[in-house]
């Protein structure tokens, strides 16, 4: 699974971070996302699923 | 020319709710919902713009760049005259700036609502909760919930993040919440809204001379970098403070209304301590009351062609919360409160799309917390009056209750 996001789009809802704490983080001062883990392993899949589809500005991008 | 056709049939918005189901959305919404996900409707300036009650519908309008919510616009769908009649003299805000602009204001004030910096704050939450719930066991029966807990909790939690200082926090409270009297009049709320913007305005040039670690000090910082103006991060604090605990406080009053009338869901998060369970509970409660009503505003920038109509550019749009939670094609038995509910993370009671509720994690963990430990705390809550006399408030932006009486 590769992860990508787009920051220019992200509006730091924090739901990526909700959903996937170990994959996504937010910047401090802005809230914006921080992509921590871009190929996360197999049992992560479902949570990175859950933050791509709850991410309010579609700025999460996920191939399998 | 297709305009004069349907004028006789097309339906005034706002729809009322019906007073035999008032969890409901309003019936005539819903049934607009099972012929199409989006009609037209009339308004009070007598412009017919789209209403969106169908879920699919309503998330991919509100993700749309071609959806605005520039109110300066010809034919955008204004709430009323009078934000009509203001619409220059408001300083452009986050609520009505679109792309970069819009995006340069939500970081602003983004820092204090991220997911960790709101998982932080809990064990503060935790401690106003039991000190309103400690209040409400040592006080007399029957006691107004509303005041004693719905409002006071997300009050004091952003008086706090705001940095409101402590000896300033019942001058706070009582102007804040001043507006929400059920009998407030234009004036009073006026005077109100100006001097808590007075107020803020104060305390922004205070936190410039002595910055804290608060969101009014992240303001402050900026007005003194150049970046904005003393007024606009007056405006960007009052938008804080209103959107932050007056939503909150209806969504609890009303989320224990709900709880107490189905009582082997209130039972299941009673029972429960797992986070996961009551996080879902939370989703499926935001879900089942929607309490935003009145639709959010946009107007279509270009022509959108969306399930068989084309939304012309210049139209204005019309997502309703309510009936959009409450489409069956998304979640079946709309009507049923189930705690459990699969899919009710999927939820748009904090909205979608780039102007999704800023505060929407703190709100979270608010409502996990009160409502978890109250049904803990007294589980023999119980209303002390009639159902059918509860006052609830059909008349504001925010549906929810002006009291909520109960016994134990």
């Amino acid at each position: 699974m590769k992860v990508t996001v787009d920051q220019g789009k992200c509006v730091s809802a924090g739901n990526c971070v909700a959903n996937a704490p170990d994959v996504f983080d937010q910047d401090e001062d802005d809230g914006s996302v921080i992509l921590l883990d871009p190929n996360p392993s197999p049992d992560r899949a479902d949570n990175v699923r859950q933050a791509e589809a709850a991410c309010p500005a579609h700025a999460i991008f996920v191939q399998d | 020319m297709t305009e004069t056709l349907t004028d006789t049939v097309v339906p005034e918005y706002p729809m009322e709710r019906s007073a035999a189901c008032p969890f409901s959305p309003p019936p005539a919404e819903l049934e607009l919902t099972e012929v199409k996900p989006l009609s037209r409707v009339r308004i009070w300036d007598g412009s017919t713009p789209w209403l969106i009650t169908g879920y699919e519908t309503g998330r991919e309008l509100f993700a749309d760049s071609r959806v605005s919510v520039d109110d300066r616009k010809t034919g955008f769908p204004h709430w009323n005259e009078h934000m009509l009649s203001t619409v220059d003299k408001r300083p452009r805000s986050v609520f009505t700036s679109d792309a970069e602009e819009h995006t340069r204001f939500r970081r602003m004030l983004s820092k204090p609502f991220t997911f960790k910096r709101v998982e932080g704050l809990r064990s503060a939450i935790q401690k106003v909760t039991d000190e309103c719930i400690d209040a409400v066991l040592a006080g007399p029966q029957p006691a107004d919930l509303v005041t004693a807990l719905a409002l006071p909790v997300p009050t004091v939690v952003i008086s706090e993040m705001l940095g409101v200082p402590y000896e300033d926090h019942e001058f706070f409270q009582e102007t804040a919440n001043a507006g929400l009297a059920r009998y407030a009049a234009a004036d009073a709320m006026q005077k109100g809204a100006m001097s808590l913007h007075q107020y803020l305005i104060d305390l922004v040039k205070q936190k410039q001379a002595n910055p804290a670690e608060d969101a009014v000090s992240d303001l402050a910082e900026r007005v003194t970098a150049g970046e904005i103006s003393v007024k606009e991060a007056a405006q960007l604090g009052t938008g804080l403070l209103i959107a932050g605990h007056e939503t909150t406080a209806n969504m609890i009053g009303i989320g224990i209304l709900a709880l107490l009338e189905n009582p082997e869901q209130a039972d299941l998060l009673r029972n429960t301590d797992d986070p996961k369970v009551i996080a879902n509970a939370v989703e499926e409660l935001m879900r089942y009351l929607s309490i935003i009503q009145n639709g959010q505003r946009r107007i279509a920038l270009d022509d959108i062609e969306i399930a068989g109509e084309t939304i012309k550019a210049g139209e204005g749009i019309i997502l309703d919360l309510a009936p959009e939670n409450w489409d069956p094609a998304m979640f079946p038995q709309p009507d049923k409160l189930d705690l459990a509910r699969e899919n009710a993370g999927q939820q748009l009671g904090f909205g979608y799309g780039r102007h999704q509720c800023v505060g929407q994690q703190l709100a979270r963990a608010e409502m996990q917390i009160v409502f978890h430990t109250l049904l803990r705390r007294i589980p023999t809550l119980k209303l002390a009056i009639p159902f059918d006399e509860v006052p609830f408030k059909h008349d504001r932006l925010a549906y929810g209750v002006y009291s909520l009486p109960c016994t134990w």
